[in-house]
């Protein structure tokens, strides 16, 4: 392939397929501590910096 | 087998190997840094020598921790190289903006604007940042991972490597060795040293959440990591090049013209995303929660925050090159992502600001809190300037002018900054095992003389860069431009004063939290009036008796 058309492929398959896969990927990393259940874990990670106080740090 | 004999030689032949080039350099600034590495090898023989145990037989004793406590020396170093850094750093700042608004101080050639500036912005980022974000990182790890810090010796060379790299790289720039790119001006042979010294830091921290006891790795560890990996990565692509000789300081980019540009801006503004924003996270997302005593506001939005920088930061570059030789298309993509970028920004702004809910008080009553506060307010300030700046309509005005650099420093002065002074006056009286700080009357001072001095530098760049940047454009009836260059920089002159007294305010706080923190660690304590009392009148403390009918 030449230099030019390897950059129109590249450039094309960036703004088409490579975006569509970037968002869905990024969808299902954003929503995934929103899945049913998840509430508890996500309490239990927030206060999980507090469990050292008997140590006195 | 480690014997002692090996380790010393070790450095013998360190010593020697520098020494050599040294010697053989083909420019002063290459000879001159590796006289700096035969000393740190002097230093380092020295030590091994005389601090090392051996046994009977002769053989080295590696030093062991306990498992049963966090291992804090390289963050109580950590802490003292930040504070000496930092006052460094806004020293040198102090010095080229009063060199801007008083010419002659530019003493040729070592202490000259273009040697001093990349001086002030290595020593405020990667020195003054650098070191306040490995000893954070750090001290967060062991926490949030409730184990000891892996691989010590590797942590001490982390550490120390780094400082070496500073000063390599401070050296360098007075006597003239960079390869002009902003925010990455040290030189091939620095930046190689660089590398092995950031790979050894991954490799501390990944093997510290290895070693986890918490099954959960808490988000600021997400964010310490991301910062890791991702500037390990920005920093090899965009210093690929070929020295010229392995015995001189001259390289040449694998990357030309516009590649090489967007390279470099790509390399430029994820330093700002990961370096200055993603890493500096981090310690909001421990340390204000802990400050604070309650939980973040919400955790859930602490993931979406994480990965919407994450995706979308990497795209923004491009928008330093608005009107380049840049295609069109690239230009638009980075200003479409940088305006995104401004909706997980305040997410995060957020989450942070609401974890004080219902503890608002705290901010008249804890000058910590109100610097952690006031850092976040920063934060959204120029995560929303920077967006907007990014706007090719805005660009075209703004770029080039001193709003860039009033930018810049509203994020540097008001969220790096506050954000690492509130870290490390949580840090000292915890590591030196002291009740508390020598005084928060002295936080309130230096709270104030920031936020002053944060107004006084902002507000002067930002009249400064919109008159520069009208100016130059401004053009008369019959077509030609109004102004020269000249004419624009005489009518800065009060603005340029302005800035430097900022400047001048924000330092003298910073000598404050020195004497705060250097008094703490001594172990003494301000004989002070609270900062907040309870109203009590003994007058009026009696019970109400019937006053007889006149």
């Amino acid at each position: 392939m030449s230099w030019h058309s390897t950059y129109e492929f590249l450039r094309h398959m960036a703004d088409s397929w490579g975006l569509l896969a970037m968002t869905l990927v990024f969808l299902t990393l954003a929503l995934w501590p929103f899945r049913p259940g998840a509430r508890e874990h996500n309490n239990r990670a927030a206060t999980m910096i507090f469990e050292d106080r008997e140590n006195g740090q | 087998m480690e014997s002692l004999t090996t380790r010393a030689g070790m450095w013998f032949a360190l010593l020697v190997i520098a020494l050599v080039a040294a010697a053989l350099g083909h420019d002063f600034g290459f000879s001159a840094q590796m006289t700096i590495v035969a000393v740190a090898a002097v230093v380092g023989l020295w030590w091994t020598l005389t601090g090392s145990k051996i046994d009977a037989l002769g053989n080295w004793r590696r030093p062991v921790g306990s498992e049963t406590d966090y291992d804090d020396d390289p963050v109580r170093w950590g802490v003292i190289a930040t504070l000496f850094w930092g006052i460094a750093g806004l020293a040198a700042g102090l010095f080229i903006a009063l060199q801007l608004a008083f010419p002659q101080l530019n003493f040729e050639p070592y202490l000259n604007f273009g040697r001093v500036r990349p001086l002030h912005t290595s020593a405020v980022i990667f020195a003054f940042g650098g070191n306040a974000l490995i000893a954070s990182s750090f001290y967060v790890v062991q926490r949030t991972c409730r184990a000891r810090l892996a691989l010590p010796g590797l942590a001490r060379f982390v550490f120390w490597g780094y400082q070496l790299f500073i000063v390599l790289a401070a050296v360098g720039y007075l006597l003239g060795v960079t390869q002009s790119k902003e925010y990455a001006e040290p030189e091939w042979h620095v930046d190689w040293w660089l590398t092995i010294v950031w790979v050894a830091y991954l490799v501390v921290f990944v093997a510290t959440i290895i070693k986890r006891k918490e099954p959960h790795i808490y988000v600021a560890n997400w964010f310490y990591l991301a910062f890791i990996l991702t500037v390990a990565m920005l920093h090899v692509v965009n210093n690929l090049d070929m020295p010229v000789s392995v015995l001189g300081s001259r390289s040449y980019p694998l990357f030309g013209g516009v590649q090489g540009a967007l390279v470099q801006w790509w390399y430029g503004h994820n330093a700002v995303g990961f370096f200055l924003t993603a890493g500096f996270l981090a310690m909001m997302y421990y340390f204000v929660p802990k400050q604070a005593e309650r939980p973040i506001f919400s955790y859930r939005l602490s993931i979406i925050h994480f990965w919407s920088l994450i995706f979308l930061y990497i795209w923004a570059g491009p928008h330093h090159l608005h009107y380049t030789a840049l295609p069109d298309w690239a230009q638009t993509l980075g200003m479409v992502f940088s305006i995104m970028l401004w909706m997980p920004s305040w997410g995060g702004m957020i989450n942070g600001l609401l974890t004080l809910n219902g503890a608002w008080d705290k901010i008249r009553t804890d000058p910590i809190i109100r610097m952690m506060v006031w850092a976040l307010a920063f934060y959204g300030m120029s995560t929303f300037e920077g967006p907007m700046l990014s706007i090719k309509w805005v660009n075209s005005m703004s770029h080039y002018t001193d709003w860039t650099i009033g930018h810049v420093h509203s994020g540097a002065l008001g969220w790096n900054g506050m954000i690492t002074f509130a870290v490390l006056y949580y840090l000292a009286p915890r590591l030196w095992g002291r009740e508390r700080l020598y005084s928060l009357r002295m936080v309130n001072w230096h709270f104030w003389l920031a936020t002053i001095g944060i107004v006084f530098y902002a507000a002067s760049l930002w009249v400064a860069g919109m008159m520069q940047g009208y100016m130059w454009r401004e053009y008369g009836a019959d077509g030609y431009l109004v102004n020269s260059f000249a004419e624009t920089v005489a009518a800065m002159w009060p603005m340029y004063v302005a800035r430097a007294f900022g400047g001048l305010l924000y330092l003298a706080g910073a000598i404050i939290m020195v004497v705060n923190i250097w008094l703490t660690i001594a172990g003494k304590q301000r004989d002070e009036k609270p900062l907040t009392s309870p109203a009590y009148n003994p007058a009026a403390d009696r019970p109400l008796v019937s006053q007889p009918a006149a």
